[in-house]
C-alpha cells in the first residue's frame, strides 16, 4: 500500500516537471503550424490548458517539498525490488552454504554491472569470511556480502560532500556524451540555490546542436544566471568569461559545463585539459570540484572514463545519473575502491529535483537487499 | 585487466602441442573460461554469456585442430567464427515502404543519441536522393526541438515541428500529414529518451506507432551499456516490434558487448554504427569486426590469422614443387580438400585465394555435397591408385564406385578433373613464375 501512494507520487512529480517545460517563446514556433490542425484537435487544446494552468501554480508557489531520502528511496525502489527478490529467492532455496550459493551471488553481482574482477575479488573475500565465523546460514551470508562491498568501496576519510566550501567555488561538469551533465547541473544549481548560495553556471558546451539553449533552460528552472556564448566559440572563453563574472558577482559556486567527449579522443582531451588549466590558474582562489558524470547503464567503460578524465583534468567526484532505471551501477564499485574517488551525487529521474547525496549504505542495500 | 593478459595466460594455459587431433573437452573447457571472462568483461550480458559458452562447446569439442593452432586457438578460432555468426548480417539498409512515405522510428533510453542519429540517417537518405523529413516529437527535454533544428538545417533536410505543448502522437500525425502534401518520401520521427520501464512514456511510444505504422523502429543504443542492454532491447522490442538497431558511439573504446546482447534476445540486425559526432559519421555494420572486437583477443585472431596463411603457404610450396614435377598426386588434392572444409563456405574460400581469379570461378559450381563426394571416391582408391591415377582402368573404376557408393560416370568425371587440373596448375604455377610472384601462393585448386 505504502509502495502503491509512493510510485503514485512520483508519478505527479513527474508531471509536474514536465509542466515546467512550457516557455513562452515556444508559441511562436506553434503558430506555424496551420490553425486547422491544432484546431481539429480538441485534446490538444485542453492539455495545452491544463498545463498551462499547471505553470501557474509552479510560479505562485515554492515546489512541492518531498523529503529527499523519500525521493531516493522512491527512485531507487524499482533497482531495489528486483535484485532483492533475487537474493532473497537465491538465499531461501538453500540450505546450507556451498560453492553452488557462491556461484549463484555471482551472478547477481555480474549482473549488476560489478564486474568479473571485483566479483572474484568480493566473493573469495566472502567465501573466508564464511569460513573463518563459521556461517552455516546462507541468510547470514547476505549481510556479509553487503559489509564486504562496503568494506572495498570506502576508505578511511573519503569525502562525500562536495568540495565547495569554503566561498567562492567552482565546480567543472564533465564525462562522455549523453550521460546527464547538462541535466545534472540544472539539478545542483537548484538545489545549491535553495540552500541559499550565490550560483552561476558557464555554458561551455559550445559544440553540441542546442546545447547552451538547454542549459539556458535549466538556469531558468533553477533560476540561475548563465554565462555564454554562441554555438562554436571557444570553450575556454567561456569559462574564462565564467570565472571573471563569478568574481565581479561575487558568486558563491560557479558550476561550469563542458562538451560530451569520448575519453579516447585525444584532441578533445587536450581541449578540456585546457579548460581544467584556465580554471586551476584563473580561478586559484576558488575551491574546486571536478565532477565526472558517470551513466549507471554504462558497463566496464565507466572504468576507462573515470581513468581518462581523472588523468587530465583530476577527478574529485562522480555524480552517477539514470539509477531510476533498471541499470545497477555496480561498476562504481571497483571505480570508487581503485580510484579512490568517491560518488558524491546520483541522478535518480529528469525532475529538477532528482538529485540525491550518495549514500554507500543506501547504494550498497539497493544492490543487495 | 583480465584481458590484456588473457591471450598470454592462453598460451599458457593451453597446451603448446599443435594440431594434436580432435579437441578434448578439456582443451575446451579451458579456454572457455578464458571466452567467458572475456565476453563477461565486454559488458555482454551474463545469460547470454552463459548459451553462448554452451552452445559453442558443443560444437568446439571433437572438432579438428588445425596444423599449426594450439587447442586454445582452434577453440578461439571457433568462438570468433560464431560470435561473427551472431552478429547478423552485414545489413546497412533502410526498408522502403512500397507506398511512400516510409516512416521510420526512432527510439531508445536517455542520453543514447538519438537526436544526432535521427540527423545522420537524414543526411545518409539524401545522399540517396530520397527526399527526407525530420520530425521533433521530444517535448520533454529542455531544447530538444533547437536541437533536432539545427541538426536539420546542417544536412539541409526540413524539420517538422509544433512545439513541446502538442502530445506527441498528435505531432507524429500531423507530420506525416505534412510529409505526404510536401513530397517527403522518408518520415523520420525523433522522440524523447525513455526508460524502458517508464509506463506512461512507454504507451505514449506505443500510441506513436500506432499512429503513424511506422516501416522501420530503430532502437539507439549506446555501445558502451551494461548488463541492462537486455532489458532495455526486450522491452523497446516487446512494446513496439523494433526493425533494427544503431550502435552508438561505436568511436569510443567500450568493447561493446551490448551488441551480442540484444542479437541474442531481439534477433533483430544491427543496420549502423554512429562512429562519431560529425553527420556524416554514420557507418554500416561489420559483424567480423563487431565480434573480434567484443572478443577482445585481437593478438590470439590474428596469431591464428598468420598460423593460418603459414600453413597454406608451406603446403602451397610444397605443392607447387610436386605440380612442377607432376607429382601432384590424389592423397595431396584429398588433404586439399580437408583444409578447405574445416575453413569454412568454399566459394568464400576461393574467392579469397591470391592464385584465383573470381572470373575463373564463376563456371565453377562446388557444393559441399560435390565435396562429400569426391572424399568418398578418393577414400575408396587404393594407396597405388592414389599415386599414379594413370593405373585405374574400368574394372577398377567400377569397384571405387561400388566402394564410395557412387557412379562410374562420377569416377570417370573426378578423374578426368583431375587431370585438368594438374594441367591447370601446372599452367598457373608456370604463370606465376614468369610474373615474378609475390612470395604468394595460395591454393592452387581445381
Ligand atoms: N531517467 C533519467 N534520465 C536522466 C537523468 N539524468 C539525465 N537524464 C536524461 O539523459 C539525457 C541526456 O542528458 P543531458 O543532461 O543532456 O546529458 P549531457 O551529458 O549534458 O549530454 P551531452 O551534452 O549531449 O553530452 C536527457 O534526456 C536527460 O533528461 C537521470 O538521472 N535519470
Ligand atoms: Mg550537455
Amino acid at each position: 500500500m505504502f509502495k502503491w501512494f509512493k510510485k503514485k507520487d512520483k508519478k505527479k512529480d513527474e508531471i509536474f516537471d514536465k509542466e515546467e517545460l512550457i516557455e513562452e517563446k515556444d508559441e511562436a514556433e506553434t503558430q506555424e503550424v496551420e490553425d486547422d490542425e491544432i484546431d481539429e484537435n480538441i485534446n490538444v487544446e485542453s492539455t495545452v490548458n491544463e498545463l498551462e494552468e499547471g505553470k501557474e501554480e509552479v510560479e505562485d508557489k515554492a515546489p512541492k517539498k518531498i523529503s529527499l531520502f523519500e525521493k531516493l528511496m522512491g527512485g531507487l525502489t524499482k533497482t531495489r525490488k528486483d535484485i532483492s527478490s533475487k537474493i532473497d529467492n537465491i538465499l531461501k532455496s538453500y540450505k546450507k552454504v556451498d560453492e553452488e550459493l557462491f556461484d549463484d551471488l555471482e551472478e547477481v553481482l555480474v549482473t549488476a554491472d560489478v564486474g568479473v574482477n571485483t566479483t572474484m575479488t568480493l566473493i573469495d573475500n566472502l567465501r573466508e569470511r564464511v569460513k573463518e565465523e563459521k556461517v552455516s546460514e546462507p541468510k547470514e551470508v547476505k549481510e556479509l556480502l553487503k559489509d564486504e562491498i562496503k568494506k572495498l568501496m570506502t576508505e578511511e576519510n573519503m569525502d562525500y560532500k562536495l568540495n565547495i566550501e569554503p566561498s567562492p567555488a567552482i565546480i567543472l561538469v564533465v564525462g562522455v556524451n549523453g550521460v546527464g551533465k547538462t541535466t545534472t547541473i540544472g539539478k545542483l544549481a537548484y538545489r545549491l540555490k535553495r540552500e541559499g548560495k550565490k550560483v552561476l553556471i558557464a555554458a561551455g558546451d559550445t559544440f553540441r546542436a542546442a546545447a547552451i539553449e538547454q542549459l539556458e533552460e535549466w538556469g531558468n528552472r533553477a533560476g540561475v544566471d548563465v554565462i555564454s556564448h554562441s554555438e562554436g566559440a571557444d570553450p575556454a572563453a567561456v569559462i574564462f568569461d565564467g570565472i571573471q563574472a563569478a568574481k565581479a558577482r561575487k558568486v558563491d559556486v560557479l558550476i561550469c559545463d563542458t562538451a560530451g567527449r569520448l575519453h579516447n579522443k585525444s584532441n578533445l582531451m587536450n581541449e578540456l585539459n585546457k579548460i581544467f588549466r584556465i580554471t586551476e590558474r584563473e580561478f586559484n582562489e576558488a575551491t574546486k570540484e571536478v565532477l565526472l558524470v558517470l551513466d549507471a547503464t554504462t558497463g566496464q567503460n565507466a572504468m576507462n572514463q573515470a581513468k581518462v578524465f581523472n588523468e587530465v583534468a583530476n577527478i574529485t567526484g562522480i555524480a552517477l545519473t539514470k539509477l531510476d532505471g533498471t541499470a545497477k551501477g555496480g561498476v562504481i564499485i571497483a571505480l570508487q575502491s581503485e580510484l579512490k574517488i568517491p560518488v558524491k551525487l546520483v541522478g535518480v529521474g529528469e525532475g529538477i529535483e532528482d538529485l540525491q547525496p550518495f549514500i554507500v549504505e543506501d547504494f550498497v542495500k539497493a544492490i543487495i537487499d | 585487466m583480465v584481458f590484456e593478459s588473457l591471450s598470454e595466460k592462453l598460451q599458457n594455459a593451453l597446451s603448446k602441442l599443435r594440431g594434436k587431433g580432435k579437441l578434448s573437452e578439456k582443451d575446451v573447457d579451458m579456454a572457455m573460461r578464458e571466452v567467458r571472462l572475456a565476453l563477461l568483461e565486454a559488458d555482454v550480458n551474463f545469460k547470454v554469456v552463459k548459451d553462448f559458452v554452451k552452445n559453442v562447446k558443443e560444437r568446439a569439442i571433437g572438432s579438428e585442430v588445425m596444423e599449426s593452432l594450439t587447442p586454445g586457438q582452434q577453440v578461439i578460432k571457433i568462438v570468433n567464427e560464431e560470435l561473427t555468426k551472431l552478429m547478423g548480417e552485414k545489413e546497412a539498409k533502410i526498408n522502403f515502404s512500397p507506398s511512400p512515405p516510409t516512416v521510420i522510428l526512432m527510439c531508445g533510453l536517455q542520453g543514447a543519441g538519438k537526436t544526432t542519429t535521427s540527423g545522420k540517417l537524414a543526411f545518409n537518405l539524401k545522399k540517396q536522393n530520397k527526399r527526407p523529413l525530420l520530425v521533433a516529437c521530444d517535448i520533454y527535454r529542455p531544447a530538444a526541438i533547437k536541437q533536432l533544428e539545427v541538426v536539420g538545417e546542417k544536412v539541409d533536410v526540413p524539420v517538422f515541428t509544433m512545439g513541446n505543448k502538442v502530445n506527441p502522437v498528435d505531432i507524429a500525425k500531423a507530420a506525416l500529414e505534412h510529409g505526404k502534401k510536401h513530397g517527403n518520401d522518408v518520415i523520420i520521427i525523433d522522440t524523447a529518451g525513455r526508460l524502458h520501464i517508464d509506463e506512461e512514456l512507454m504507451e505514449e511510444i506505443e500510441n506513436i506507432h500506432s499512429a503513424v505504422n511506422p516501416q522501420e523502429v530503430l532502437l539507439v543504443l549506446d555501445a558502451m551499456t551494461g548488463q541492462d542492454a537486455v532489458n532495455v532491447a526486450e522491452a523497446f522490442n516487446e512494446r513496439l516490434g523494433i526493425t533494427g538497431v544503431i550502435l552508438t558511439k561505436l568511436d569510443g573504446d567500450a568493447r561493446g558487448g551490448a551488441a551480442l546482447s540484444l542479437r541474442a534476445v531481439t534477433q533483430k540486425p544491427i543496420k549502423f554504427v554512429g562512429m562519431g559526432e560529425k553527420l556524416d559519421q554514420l557507418e554500416p555494420f561489420h559483424p567480423d569486426r563487431m565480434a573480434s572486437r567484443i572478443l577482445g583477443m585481437g593478438d590470439v585472431l590474428s596469431l591464428i590469422e598468420k598460423a593460418q596463411a603459414n600453413i597454406d603457404a608451406k603446403k602451397a610450396l610444397e605443392l607447387e614443387k610436386k605440380i612442377r614435377t607432376q607429382q601432384f598426386t590424389f592423397d595431396d588434392f584429398l588433404d586439399q580438400l580437408e583444409q578447405m572444409k574445416s575453413l569454412g563456405p568454399l566459394d568464400q574460400i576461393l574467392g579469397m585465394l591470391p592464385g584465383i581469379n573470381s572470373k575463373a570461378l564463376k563456371g565453377l559450381d562446388v557444393s559441399e555435397k560435390d565435396i562429400i563426394k569426391i572424399q568418398a571416391i578418393i577414400q575408396s582408391m587404393t594407396k597405388k591408385e592414389r599415386e599414379n591415377p594413370d593405373i585405374i582402368d574400368s574394372s577398377r573404376r567400377k569397384r571405387i564406385a561400388r566402394g564410395s557408393g557412387t557412379t562410374v560416370q562420377d569416377v570417370n568425371k573426378l578423374l578426368k578433373q583431375f587431370k585438368e587440373t594438374k594441367k591447370m596448375m601446372k599452367k598457373f604455377t608456370d604463370m606465376e613464375k614468369t610474373l615474378k610472384k609475390r612470395g604468394k601462393f595460395g591454393f592452387p585448386f581445381f
